[in-house]
């Protein structure tokens, strides 16, 4: 103890052995699990723990046998549930999300504080809270929604929208708006103004915004599995967590796999947008904007 | 200013009509009211509904001058003294020292790649950001994999076993051990607790550490008095980022374990929810209980980061 206390003392700013030992450990233990997922989906034989060669034929392989991800009925209609689900909440989400961030960043009213409470509420709500609410508003109230895709998809853009505000604001206040000011003085009406110089400086915003509800909305499994209908309305997520202690064939690590590259896709493509198109000031460490994956 | 627009009650800021701004928010604000607050709301109703005396089924109650708290005293009664109260124990048992153990191993990590991961910081971090790209269910099934009877972990310890001739009966990880549903919590769950605690050391200022030094403070000392107490609040932030679902959770167990064992209380919900059909109430009471639970854990926080700030400022 005295010995090693002496070393760091004889070279104070200089790194400590253990810590990028434990990093590396840490890096280790974190990735390794899932990496031996992904490579067991490209087993060439139905062992998820004895490697038998390579192949695709849990991705693409033999329509007549019906078991890879492109023909397994079950696996493919949870991705296409998937794809349709982000899609879906991201082209909606995005305009209301956006909208809603330049209406409460300006609006000065007597109104504006509670709706802006309203909008933060859904990020500091656990999952399990919004799920059975959802479930049961629809369950009691609102019976004419049914169940599952249509159920998923309005719970997928509730809280999706927060997401979006929380991004575009940074971009907004950091904006300002004497661009808008100076188009207006020089004869542009107030929509005119927002739509030819708003909109263009809010474009990566924008477009990182749609990235990032396509992210989470694939993402998500909670609020999907509490407003699930049926076997049609199964997605990747719930898929994933019926099937794993199933002894299921390496099809389902082709499906994780799958859902992994599309996710990292979309935000990569979120994070490229935001980082090429504009500098990003604003809220400073907000740890949502470091939780979907800005920190960069 | 615009010279052709008259400035008074009819514009609010500099030639903004009044109803335009919160006409943009309309849309969204109407979206969260009907499809957040309603809902939320819902949970009350149908928890406070009264029990029909014919079907013994809650019929929800939409207005509250008629809420009655038939269902929370079962609730109660069972939190207090029945098997649910075991359950909420075990909950936070198990959410301590997950959390606990996030700190211990998440401390030295966030540190290590916010301030003396040099040339390499940019590999460090996305290494420790690529958790949050996966699927948390795709990295539980990845152990789920690796811990099944014939899976990895027990093809290596009998690898291992055998070098040293020791007989080995493999053992099934997965039949609700409490280690493992921790582990797995903690594997799921500390990547969340890491991030924010690395912004928050990677916004420290190397010239207070500096100061530190030259005044004559060891490393450790440093460590202790100056760089401890500026990123508690990073812990405090990562640790309720990490507890809020935590308490909600029902996936984890039930994947890493399915047995009543190891029941958290997030599985009661999902059970009365998801898996019955006339448990909805008592679903719902138990929805609210989790959700004040959570609320005094956020006001703690709340508070404590407002009394930090303040006592910074002063």
């Amino acid at each position: 103890m005295t010995a090693r206390k002496g070393s760091v003392l004889r070279n104070p700013w200089g790194k400590p052995r253990f810590l990028p030992l434990v990093t590396a450990l840490y890096v280790l233990w974190s990735i390794i699990p899932v990496a031996i997922a992904v490579q067991f989906s490209f087993n060439a034989g139905r062992s998820r723990s004895v490697w038998q060669g390579f192949s695709t034929r849990w991705y693409v392989g033999d329509p007549a046998a019906a078991e890879s991800v492109l023909y397994d009925p079950t696996l493919l209609s949870s991705l296409m549930q998937s794809l349709k689900l982000a899609i879906l909440t991201m082209l909606v989400a995005t305009p209301l999300g956006v909208a809603l961030a330049v209406g409460l960043a300006r609006w000065r009213g007597l109104l504006a504080k509670p709706s802006n409470f309203l909008m933060l509420f859904p990020l500091v709500t656990p999952e399990i809270v919004m799920g059975v609410a959802l479930f049961l508003v629809f369950d009691n109230l609102y019976d004419f929604v049914p169940f599952g895709t249509v159920a998923q998809f309005l719970g997928h853009v509730t809280f999706s929208i927060s997401f979006v505000v929380i991004i575009v604001r940074g971009r907004l206040f950091a904006i300002g708006r004497d661009y808008e000011e100076a188009a207006m003085d020089l004869g542009a009406s107030q929509f005119e103004a927002m739509r030819r110089v708003l909109l263009p400086l809010l474009a990566p915003a924008l477009l990182a915004s749609f990235a990032m509800v396509f992210a989470i909305s694939i993402d998500d499994f909670v609020i999907s599995q509490f407003l699930i209908a049926g076997a049609d309305s199964i997605t990747i997520p719930v898929q994933l967590y019926s099937g794993a202690r199933l002894a299921p064939p390496p099809s389902l690590n082709a499906l994780a796999t799958i859902l992994m590259v599309v996710t990292i896709a979309a935000i990569a493509v979120a994070g490229l947008v935001f980082r090429a198109l504009g500098k990003r000031r604003g809220e400073s460490g907000s740890a949502l904007e470091s939780v979907a994956g800005f920190e960069m | 200013m615009p010279t052709n627009l008259a400035s008074g009650a009819e514009y609010d800021t500099v030639g903004s009509k009044r109803w335009v701004w919160p006409g943009f928010a309309v849309p969204g604000i109407v979206w969260l009211l009907l499809l957040f607050l309603v809902p939320f709301y819902a949970i009350f109703a149908v928890a406070m509904g009264q029990v029909d005396p014919i079907l013994q089924r809650v019929n929800p109650e939409w207005n509250p001058i008629y809420w009655a708290p038939e269902v929370f005293a079962d609730a109660f009664a069972d939190l207090f003294g029945g098997q649910l109260g075991v359950i909420a124990l075990r909950t936070i048992a198990y959410v301590f020292i997950a959390s606990l153990l996030c700190v211990i191993v998440g401390y030295p990590v966030a540190y290590f790649v916010s301030r003396k991961a040099g040339r390499w910081r940019w590999l460090w971090l996305l290494l420790i950001l690529a958790p949050f790209w996966i699927n948390y269910l795709m990295r539980m099934m990845s152990w789920v994999n690796l811990l099944s009877p014939d899976g990895q972990v027990n093809r290596w310890l009998a690898t291992i076993a055998g070098w040293f001739s020791v007989a080995f009966t493999p053992p099934d990880w997965l039949a609700g051990s409490h280690l493992v549903v921790i582990l797995g919590l903690v594997y799921g769950y500390i990547p969340f607790f890491i991030l924010p605690l690395f912004a928050s050391l990677d916004r420290i200022d190397n010239a207070t550490l500096e100061a530190s030094r030259d005044l004559g403070a060891s490393p450790l000392n440093t460590f202790w008095r100056v760089t401890w107490p500026l990123s508690r609040n990073g812990v405090l932030g990562g640790l309720v980022i990490i507890m809020l679902p935590m308490f909600g959770d029902y996936y984890t167990p039930n994947l890493l374990s399915g047995s009543p064992r190891t029941t958290m209380y997030g599985n009661t919900i999902d059970q009365f929810i998801n898996q019955t059909t006339s448990q909805g109430a008592l679903g719902a009471a138990l929805t609210i209980i989790l959700m004040i639970f959570v609320a005094g854990l956020m006001a703690y926080y709340l508070i404590t980061i407002n009394r930090a700030t303040r006592a910074g400022r002063e």
